[in-house]
């Protein structure tokens, strides 16, 4: 049953935001600390049982990739929902601001990720 | 037309449905005859539901973007944060556990870093451009993190409105450029394997930048950047207004 995935998919949301929740009542701020992480997680715990011990079934399967698939017209709804009249009205210090802080992180990536291998 | 209007806007979800479709079909067109697939469709996707959003915010003077007409009033739910972490959750099935695990470390200290570096840079054109109190310095520092750190740490630590203000636009302006620039810079930063992936979402740390951002160079890397991702806003609600408040507090 379809269902059955889209359940479980609910069920390790639900937990992992939970849990996330928790975390930062926990830490005392008011912020979801990694629910989605958490969430993750368990998705990927519950997955590899089941290619273990027991069997989720292709059509419950299904359940859960649909909405991977859907993953990228979701992101593109979002984008069609920002405040970037908002973002661009905040003035010169805001773009300056978010401008170098995504260059210089950008720039980070490649130097961090090869930290190991040289 | 005043019938169509009522369809579309009782079941907006639906019209959102058709609405993005259609972006996505126009992006991938676009995409094949104009730059012969080189630019990724869902990248020209998600930059075109920006103009959209900006248009709209023009128009509408509101702050959702399209989300403001009542017509499109769905793309609100679509885009929304329970679908889209419904989503990135189930981008997870079929991400591997070992990779996750080999570039753990990598993960954890760009998300150390990715906080720390995005506030100095905020902060240090926050001082550049006049603000000499530890609290404004701070919050647009905060902001700079993300929209979320920005108004948490301001309100913490008892900054001005308009600086809270300030410091949302900045988290803003860098979710959207980590959407825009990330599948044109992706080849040359070597973004292609999960554990650079791992350390882009911990260093950008912006959920809907790095999840569009990712969406557009590689869907297979979104669990990976996401992971990350997801720990940083709270990382920075946790660092912001304690260690690095009083930091700016003892150099001002």
């Amino acid at each position: 049953m379809v269902i059955y995935g889209i359940a479980l998919l609910g069920i390790c949301t639900l937990l992992g935001l939970f849990a996330g929740e928790l975390l930062g009542s926990l830490f005392g701020i008011d912020a979801n600390v990694g629910g989605i992480g958490i969430a993750m997680f368990l998705l990927m715990c519950c997955t590899s049982l089941f290619k273990g011990r027991f069997k989720i079934g292709d059509i419950s399967e299904k359940g859960i990739t649909f909405w991977s698939m859907i993953y990228i017209p979701i992101v593109v709804a979002m984008a069609a929902k920002q405040n970037v009249v908002g973002a661009i009205d905040g003035g010169f210090v805001a773009l300056l601001a978010g401008l170098l802080a995504v260059a210089v992180s950008f720039i980070f990536v490649p130097i961090i990720s090869n930290f190991k291998r040289k | 037309m005043e019938i169509l209007n009522e369809v579309l806007i009782s079941n907006n979800l639906t019209t959102a449905f058709v609405f993005v479709g259609l972006i996505v079909y126009l992006s991938y067109f676009f995409s094949n005859y104009f730059t012969g697939g080189r630019f990724h469709g869902s990248a020209i996707a998600i930059i075109l539901g920006l103009i959209f959003s900006y248009m709209a915010g023009l128009f509408t003077e509101g702050q959702k973007g399209v989300a403001d007409f009542a017509i499109l009033s769905g793309v609100g739910i679509l885009g929304g944060s329970m679908l889209r972490d419904f989503a990135i959750v189930a981008t997870a099935y079929g991400a591997n556990f070992t990779d996750l695990r080999s570039s753990g470390k990598a993960g954890v200290f760009s998300l150390l870093f990715g906080v720390i570096l995005s506030f100095s840079f905020g902060a240090l054109v926050a001082i550049s451009f006049g603000y000499d109190d530890p609290r404004s310095i701070t919050t647009i520092g905060a902001g700079t993190v993300t929209f979320v750190v920005g108004p948490i740490t301001g309100s913490a630590i008892g900054a001005e409105s308009e600086v809270i203000a300030l410091s949302i636009a900045a988290g803003l302006v860098k979710s959207i450029l980590v959407m825009t620039i990330t599948p044109l810079v992706a080849g040359r930063i070597g973004l292609d394997n999960p554990k650079s992936a791992m350390v882009f979402g911990g260093l950008m740390g912006t959920n809907s930048g790095v999840a569009a951002g990712l969406a557009a160079v590689d869907p297979k890397l979104v669990p990976y950047g996401a992971m990350t991702a997801t720990f940083y806003t709270a990382v920075g609600c946790l660092l912001v207004p304690s260690v690095l408040f009083f930091l700016v507090s003892a150099l001002y």
